[in-house]
């Protein structure tokens, strides 16, 4: 056991969860900018996969993994932009808008990829983002390599989560989305349009969730698989809740996540004669055990899962 | 420019009924896009697909095969969401369903063929029942969004029943993920001949009746309505709205469990990794086309059964993927929920 769990595992198990925490971190702030104005994006599923989807062919035919991102955000924007026009603008159920635009997204995103490349004896695959050391940090031992010898998708999302905490609580626009979320109709008396906050918050949060699912794709493995999110977008709606709708906590939560993948990845190679699916079961199981412990400490904002119109005052 | 909504007074029954039905035929015109868009040519492509459903004896007896599990998810789906109980787990209640079928049709002592499968059923709307209750505790007790924890489940039981297949529950002798075949006592009668036609429509027909008789005429379908209506006023209107949720769970996730037991004893005989293609996911366009009412979830059931086995000869004959059925669905549950709000609302544009 002492041979296995040295430093040189530390550091692979910590590196490996930065990595898998990285397309939570996309999709849970994608997610939190959506619900702090008031929307639940149940679309965050399906907005992945065709994020993974489109990122991954779009590479395939170009050859550009940053093109290959690029059209992951814009799928990702579109796709919100329908959840937007059924949610927000028809003020229809989120719960059930945010399951249809999944279902139609994983539908869309099989129907295309099959369409594209057939149904050849191996999946294509493209050439993935390789690792960018930070000069000197990447020296560091045992963090070093484990942190700064990333794929630069990881230090984006990384980066985001003080943008995004600082977005919305230490600027005018973060007030004026938190208002909407909170109380729309005092928002709207104050001259503020309330469904083009919630419209362009739910935009902003499709571009994070498709680049997070394109990072599955490009950078963790370098073909798409049907299952590839695997139900990483509904543990991202859970990090929102676990996080209490703060993007710093959020990233906590995806960092958790983030390390039970990696070290149930090792535990598979290591107890190699238990069925892995045992290994597999344990994010989803603690995440839903972290819910369970939150839940009741949580309070989601006033104005969540409320369409707005004005005829419908209060 | 924006738009004002206005609720309108309730429409008549009749709209009610022609509604799914407009919504179904929006639905096919709007399928035309990505048929177009694979090269499918039109006229050709949904005349395989309801050639392929319905053509022939065999296919529409198949067509109503594939039903049977659909018809359960949707009473699963339907049932729940009438109390306002967001259970998105079908799928994982199915997979509990499937495998504690399997367990005990491989299992079981020898038995007469009514005992044994009186029991499979049993242990499959047991398993998927306790399954489900699982987020109706979270829910009640410490405030877990339903809608959350049902979804995450339904990875926890895919994962689980990977361990039984990979372990425990593997075939003696085999690599595959497969379980060793339920006793022959267990499988479910085929009632027709030359078909698949087995046991378990007929069951998902009775299903339908019995879950509105529940609905219609007793006290559990009243109050699961009361409190999907207003669970604060059906609380203060004297009814344990905990005890409801957890009833209602029970009920939904064991329904969901016998389209899991459908499958193993009707079709496959074993328990295997793909033994649902998303029967649960799409229990929920199902319910919502079916206004949540069992009889318009079993016709809706019908119809999208109809694509998914048409989906497959338009397929062969035209090269169009047979995902053509998912994205046919997801099209069918955004149509239908715009059409919802007509009903509701009248709908002007104005300019500011």
């Amino acid at each position: 056991m002492e041979q296995i769990f040295n430093l040189t595992f530390l550091a692979g198990l910590l590196g490996a969860m930065i990595r898998m925490a990285t397309p939570i971190i996309f999709g849970t702030m994608g997610e939190i900018i959506a619900e702090r104005s008031g929307v639940l994006n149940l679309g965050i599923e399906g907005i992945m996969l065709m994020g993974a989807m489109t990122g991954f062919l779009t590479t395939l035919h170009t050859g550009s993994l940053w093109l290959g991102v690029l059209a992951a955000a814009l799928v990702g924007i579109l796709l919100s932009l329908l959840m937007a026009f059924l949610s927000v603008i028809l003020g229809l159920s989120q719960h059930v808008s945010g399951l249809g635009i999944t279902l139609l997204s994983t539908g869309l995103a099989m129907f295309i990829y099959r369409l594209s490349v057939g149904s050849p004896v191996s999946p294509p695959t493209v050439k993935p983002f390789s690792p960018l050391a930070i000069p000197l940090l990447s020296n560091l031992p045992v963090v070093g390599k484990a942190f700064f010898n990333q794929y630069s998708l990881v230090y984006i999302a990384f980066l985001l989560i003080p943008i995004i905490w600082v977005l919305l609580f230490k600027t005018s626009w973060g007030l004026v989305i938190r208002t909407v979320g909170e109380n729309p109709l005092a928002a709207d008396t104050v001259g503020i349009n309330v469904n083009l906050v919630r419209t362009l918050c739910l935009a902003a949060g499709g571009a994070l969730m498709g680049i997070g699912g394109a990072f599955l794709t490009l950078a963790h493995q370098n073909m798409f698989l049907i299952e590839v999110v695997g139900g990483r977008g509904w543990v991202c709606i859970a990090m929102v809740i676990f996080g209490n709708w703060n993007p710093i906590k959020g990233a906590g939560g995806a960092l958790l996540f983030g390390f039970l993948d990696g070290l149930q990845l090792r535990l598979q190679g290591i107890w190699y004669k238990i069925p892995f699916h045992l290994f597999l079961v344990i994010p989803y199981l603690i995440t839903i055990i972290a819910l369970a412990t939150m839940s009741r400490r949580t309070a989601s904002p006033a104005g969540l899962l409320k369409p707005y119109r004005r005829e419908e005052k209060g | 420019m924006r738009l004002i909504m206005t609720k309108r007074p309730p429409l008549s029954g009749w709209i009610q009924v022609l509604l799914p039905i407009g919504a179904i035929l929006v639905t096919l015109v709007l399928s035309a896009i990505p048929i177009l868009f694979a090269g499918g040519e039109l006229w050709l492509s949904f005349y395989s697909l309801f050639k392929g459903a319905l053509g022939t004896r065999y296919n529409l007896l198949e067509t109503f095969t594939h039903a049977a599990p659909l018809t359960f998810t949707g009473l699963a789906v339907a049932f729940a969401f009438r109390a306002k109980f967001w259970n998105i787990g079908a799928e994982g209640q199915l997979l509990a369903g499937a495998i504690a079928a399997a367990w005990v049709g491989i299992n079981a002592p020898p038995l007469p063929a009514f005992v044994l499968i009186f029991l499979i059923c049993l242990a499959g709307f047991l398993a998927g029942g306790a399954w489900a209750t699982i987020p109706a505790f979270l829910k009640n007790k410490l405030k877990v969004d339903d809608v959350v924890s049902s979804l995450l489940l339904n990875y926890v039981m895919w994962h689980i029943m990977g361990f039984l297949l990979f372990g425990p529950m593997q075939m003696p002798g085999s690599s595959w993920p497969r379980s060793a075949a339920i006793a022959q006592a267990a499988h479910f009668p085929v009632l027709l001949s030359r078909s698949r036609f087995h046991l378990g429509i007929l069951l998902a027909a009775i299903a339908v009746l019995v879950v509105w008789f529940i609905n219609s005429k007793t006290e559990l379908g009243f109050q699961s309505r009361a409190v999907g209506a207003n669970a604060r006023a059906a609380a203060f209107g004297g009814i344990n709205v905990n005890s409801v949720i957890f009833k209602t769970a029970l009920i939904s996730g064991g329904l969901a469990g016998m389209a899991g037991v459908g499958e193993v004893a009707g079709i496959h005989f074993h328990l295997l990794m793909d033994i649902s293609p998303g029967f649960g996911y799409s229990g929920i366009v199902i319910a919502m086309l079916g206004r949540l009412h069992p009889v318009g979830t079993a016709l809706s059931a019908f119809f999208f059964s109809t694509v998914i086995v048409g989906a497959q000869s338009m397929s062969r004959m035209t090269g169009v993927p047979t995902y053509i059925a998912d994205v046919i669905q997801a099209m069918a549950l955004l149509v239908m929920l715009i059409a919802l709000l007509f009903t509701e609302y009248r709908i002007r544009v104005v300019r500011d």
